[in-house]
């Protein structure tokens, strides 16, 4: 199976890099964009085929190494 | 004392660190290869600067993986002592042995000078050859030094004097323009509840002996004996 992990900052973790984007965004003359934030997205290839053991595996993953949970949420798409 | 200090894939400060503790103790460090699954009954144990596994995913996120360091974690859960200067403060976060995360420099700037720490908490193996509140002068050199906790593990942090250094101005006063990198309250280095884990980012390490400019480092390893032979 496919898994697609999305890893964002969490609510009130400043993102300087998601505010240099931002600002870059104004300078190429990108008007209205009232905030940025950055992340990261991450693709697995997996030999497993039941999506539950996947979401379960992934999860584990997310938790273990792929996020810092003290600063970062994650989200998990299953193909 | 004996001690041992870890390298990692990368580090790139740990020959520092061995000639600064073998400077202090007379007696030279193990050094630990990262593979390696045992580490010597020590005194301490030091995870030194540099960009372990190149910074990938986050800094120190896979050094805080390697075999090694299930024996780290072991130490400092036995109380023994562990420090981790730069990289190995970010490492120190990843494993969860020091509350918070480093993040990228409020700058996105990688940032090396010498920076003003004043001596929050004198009273623990790291800190006691300074004065409380003494101001000293050490380099740091990193990119990603921005000090987070949420506001309750920094209240607990405040409240249980678990900062031991904080990034201050000439006269002693942790100002926002005193603050090379964003760190949250300032903060520079930071204890654990037991005592016996620091994590810092600037490098006492580089300032020990007057060839290097200065010897306000010196304290940092001098606290260490006093505390540990």
């Amino acid at each position: 199976m496919k898994a697609r992990v999305h890893i964002t900052l969490k609510n009130g973790v400043l993102d300087p890099q998601g505010k240099a984007i931002k600002h870059a965004l104004s300078a190429l003359g990108f008007d209205g964009v009232n905030d940025v934030r950055q992340g990261k997205y991450i693709e697995l290839d997996l030999a497993e085929t039941d999506p539950d053991k996947t979401q379960s595996t992934v999860e584990d993953m997310c938790k273990k190494l792929l996020s810092n949970t003290v600063i970062e949420n994650y989200s998990i798409e299953i193909e | 004392m004996k001690t041992a200090v870890i390298v990692f894939p990368a580090s790139n400060c740990d020959r520092d660190m061995v000639v600064a503790l073998e400077k202090i103790t007379g007696k030279k460090p193990h050094i630990i290869w990262h593979q390696d699954e045992d580490i010597p009954e020590v005194d301490l144990i030091a995870l030194p600067g540099g960009f372990s596994f190149g910074d990938y995913l986050r800094c120190g996120a896979m050094a805080a993986r390697s075999p090694v360091t299930k024996r780290v974690i072991e130490h400092a859960d036995r109380g023994g002592n562990v420090i981790g200067v730069c990289n190995g403060f970010q490492v120190l976060t990843e494993t969860g042995l020091l509350p918070g995360a480093l993040m990228r420099n409020e700058s996105l700037k990688f940032i090396c000078k010498d920076v003003k720490l004043r001596v929050d908490n004198n009273d623990t193996p790291f800190t006691n050859a300074y004065a409380q509140g003494q101001v000293i002068n050490i380099p740091m050199a990193h990119h990603d030094g921005n000090y987070f906790a949420d506001d309750d593990t920094l209240q607990a942090l405040e409240d249980e004097g678990r900062i031991a250094f904080r990034y201050v101005d000439d006269s002693g006063d942790a100002t926002k323009s005193a603050n090379p990198n964003g760190s949250r309250n300032n903060i520079a280095g930071i204890i654990s509840r037991r005592k016996n884990i620091l994590g810092m980012m600037p490098h006492p390490e580089r300032l020990i002996e007057e060839a290097q400019g200065g010897t306000d480092g010196l304290g940092f390893f001098e606290s260490m004996i006093n505390a540990l032979n």
